[in-house]
């Protein structure tokens, strides 16, 4: 049921670019789009399969856009399915505005299963100095909970294939949340280590091995409740870029 | 297929009788066909069958018909890249009314020709001159040339992709770095460290990280197939020779994207043209040459033996290779690879240094560096003199800046902070003189290309001897400034020959606005000839 949800949404997200394209270019003959530029998108996929503290895992993290220089329509998804169950899964979906050379800002809607809790979301996305993929984003839940997510991540070329991405999120919390199991400030982060080698820009296998832990009262409550504070978890997979 | 071209009558009586024009008429046809070259078909755009298309060949004086039929379902143009035509016959989409040849259609291009040399000709709209169409376009001189030789040949370059022009787009789109192939790596840096030790080496990787730019970004687009006259370099186009005979190359590159390094091994090249204006002959070993503009050269072979032209783009990923040869049949020796050159400081613009601090090791250029072996000779824009005594020599009444920048993260290009959909157009008296002074933002080299004049190199040269150019490179974090005389009305496309670059926004409008009578220029400095003859053409 669950995977069938996963397919679904991910199908879905993965299609919905080339579905505005089509219609886009199918109400303007030219390329170009009145006032608006030529339409162009860009997706990347990683999907893998590996063992978590708990057995098999497998997850997904979908990113990417359609659109133009300035405005794009962005779209995330990511999440990890457990051995029988959808651990966590979020889905995005954002305008995002080219608003300095290395920056966009960012703003939309993000949705979240199995809590069924749905985001505002006010963030940027860019490149900053030192080639540092960065991402932060500001959530707040239909609940009126204010949360924030900061991730960054930079490519380290052992050779022109060979690539090495270090990347590290943390992620805070203004009020505790107890639907969802935390607390207020530092609830939880993560630092990762993937290894791929590029055959092609756009076709990617590799190998990823990151270790996350909860802080504070956070992993006071999954410790109370005999949840993990910590994990490791390693897995190989397929980077795809569409 | 040898009758490409119809070439109507008179011609015998414009050789006896040069002040007589001839009417020379050709029938080009566009079509998309599957062309094999690099050894599978690939659907590429055609001309009367054949990628290249088919040299024209005109005189001076001729008047040029030309019918163009689209044989595609896309919209094509043809635009004559050098030549001076009225605005209507220029062929780029958007300008003087032009609307582009739709599917099916065909219009027919009319226009005296009023200089001679070697230009060429290529579609103007979408990408289609990465896929197929350019061709050499020859006008002779109506007497004897004063440029002799006994063979002539042109030597049209291009780099010739698998992938289709929109999808080279949509890729650099994507990722800029799509087709970078010699990113930094952890060795380099490790191999810096022990060249320059660790202060130095960690300095440099920390100027180029905090610039978030890229110090092997020397081309956009890899994967190309370098071609001489539509041949691969196992294809080896020869020229055949007699030992002892002048030989007059025409280089015209062709290529959407590369920039080449010429040189033919055992020979000096004499250069006498550039775009297609004849120049006082400079000896040089070889030259440098972008995307849309041509040199021609005379080389004198004498041994019996095969001599290799050898045009490696300056990322150095390979090579275009044809042969000069006695014979059919021979090879000469395939010179080794150069190596390929590394950004430096110098080569960034600079408002984006900022407070860095730099030597002056730092600030030479890096994309310069071809490699020239000590005591050879690589031809330089400062060489460059008019071979005849240019008609204006007055200084120029203003300047305009032209600032040339870009997003490389998201492959945006801009002239004057702004893309072709924003940009206002650049607006000119019609015979007003001035200055106009690029500046180089960027880190990569642009070949700004102005339509319907020659614009003149400020190289040092006096006035009167000031080299006259369609397309200009301008260097990385360089300024470079050249005169233009604005004697042919119209609106005249501007922008950087580099097809992506292009394509992405580095590109606008020269408008020269012709009033009435009154607003001409008195004639008192000799002012050149005003465009008025080809007013009478019209599209079928």
């Amino acid at each position: 049921m669950r995977a069938n949800l996963i397919t679904g949404v991910m199908a879905t997200l993965t299609a919905l670019p080339f579905a505005v394209k089509a219609e886009v270019m199918a109400d303007h003959a030219m390329h170009d789009v009145d006032g608006f530029g030529p339409v162009y998108h860009m997706i990347r996929l990683e999907a893998d399969t590996g063992a978590g503290p708990h057995g098999a895992v497998s997850s997904w993290d979908l990113d990417g856009w359609i659109g133009g220089d300035t405005h794009k329509l962005w779209l995330k998804s990511e999440g990890t399915q457990g051995k029988s169950k959808l651990e966590d899964a979020e889905a995005w979906m954002m305008y995002s505005r080219n608003v300095a050379t290395f920056w966009d800002a960012q703003v939309g809607l993000r949705h979240d299963e199995p809590d069924s809790a749905t985001y505002a979301v006010l963030g940027v996305n860019g490149l900053a100095p030192y080639y540092f993929e960065t991402e932060a984003h500001l959530f707040v839940s239909d609940k009126g909970k204010v949360s924030a997510r900061l991730r960054e991540e930079n490519d380290l070329l052992l050779t022109q294939k060979l690539i090495l991405k270090p990347y590290a999120e943390l992620n805070v919390q203004a009020q505790p949340d107890r639907a969802r199991h935390t607390g207020a400030g530092l609830t939880d982060g993560k630092v990762g280590l993937q290894t791929r080698y590029e055959f092609t820009r756009a076709f990617a296998p590799y190998v990823d091995i990151h270790y996350g832990r909860k802080f504070g009262e956070t992993s006071s409550m999954a410790q109370s409740q005999g949840d993990d504070v910590t994990e490791t978890i390693g897995t190989v997979g397929l980077r795809l870029m569409f | 297929m040898k009758s490409l071209a119809t070439l109507t009558a008179l011609t015998a009586l414009a050789v006896c009788a040069p002040v007589w024009a001839a009417t020379v008429t050709y029938d080009l046809t566009i079509a998309r066909q599957p062309v094999t070259i690099t050894g599978k078909p690939l659907s590429k755009v055609t001309v009367n069958g054949t990628l290249p298309a088919p040299v024209l060949r005109f005189k001076q004086g001729d008047d040029a018909i030309i019918h163009v039929t689209n044989a595609m379902d896309e919209d094509t143009s043809v635009h004559w890249h050098g030549l001076l035509v009225p605005g209507l016959m220029d062929g780029a989409p958007g300008h003087n009314g032009f609307a582009g040849i739709k599917p099916a259609a065909s219009f027919t291009y009319r226009f005296p020709l009023r200089q001679t040399g070697t230009y060429w000709y290529h579609s103007h709209s979408l990408g289609q001159e990465q896929e197929g169409l350019y061709g050499a376009l020859i006008v002779d001189p109506a007497g004897k040339d004063p440029i002799r030789s006994d063979r002539d040949y042109v030597v049209l370059l291009s780099d010739f992709s698998e992938e289709t022009s929109p999808e080279i787009m949509a890729n650099l789109k994507k990722d800029s770095d799509y087709y970078a192939t010699a990113r930094r790596t952890v060795g380099d840096f490790i191999h810096d460290v022990r060249e320059m030790g660790w202060s130095k080496a960690w300095k440099n990787a920390q100027d180029w990280g905090h610039m978030r730019m890229a110090q092997t970004d020397l081309a956009d687009v890899t994967g190309y197939t370098f071609l001489v006259n539509g041949k691969s370099p196992t294809q080896n186009w020869t020229g055949l020779f007699k030992p002892g005979e002048k030989v007059r190359l025409r280089f015209i590159n062709a290529s959407a994207m590369s920039f080449f390094d010429v040189r033919i091994p055992g020979l000096k090249m004499r250069v006498v043209q550039a775009d297609g204006q004849n120049v006082e002959p400079v000896a040089v070993d070889e030259f440098r040459f972008a995307p849309a503009e041509t040199y021609d050269v005379i080389v004198e072979p004498t041994g019996e033996r095969a001599y290799t032209i050898a045009a490696e783009p300056i990322d150095r990923t390979g090579f275009a290779l044809a042969t000069l040869a006695p014979k059919e049949g021979m090879r000469g020796e395939i010179p080794a690879q150069r190596p390929r050159a590394l950004l430096k400081m110098g080569d960034m613009g600079m408002s984006d240094m900022g407070d860095m601090v730099m030597t002056p090791e730092d600030m030479k250029s890096g994309w310069a560096k071809a490699g020239t072996p000590e005591g050879a000779k690589a031809l330089s824009y400062a060489d460059l003199r008019y071979a005849g005594i240019q008609p204006d020599t007055r200084q120029p009444d203003r300047t305009i800046d032209v600032t040339l920048g870009g997003n490389m993260e998201r492959y945006i290009w801009t002239l004057n902070g702004k893309s072709m959909a924003e940009a206002e157009p650049i607006r000119l008296k019609y015979g007003e003189r001035v200055r106009l002074t690029f500046t180089n933002d960027t880190m990569m080299a642009h070949p700004m290309h102005l339509h319907g004049m020659f614009v003149e190199l400020e190289n040092g040269q006096p006035m009167e001897k000031l080299p006259n150019k369609h397309t200009v490179i301008i260097q990385p974090g360089k300024t470079y400034s050249v005169l233009l005389t604005a004697n042919e009305p119209g609106e005249w496309s501007f922008h950087c020959h580099l097809l992506y670059h292009m394509m992405s926004g580095m590109m606008t409008k020269v408008v020269v606005a012709k009033l009435d009578a009154a607003d001409a220029p008195v004639d008192a400095h000799g002012s050149p000839q005003p465009a008025s003859n080809g007013g009478h053409a019209h599209a079928r």
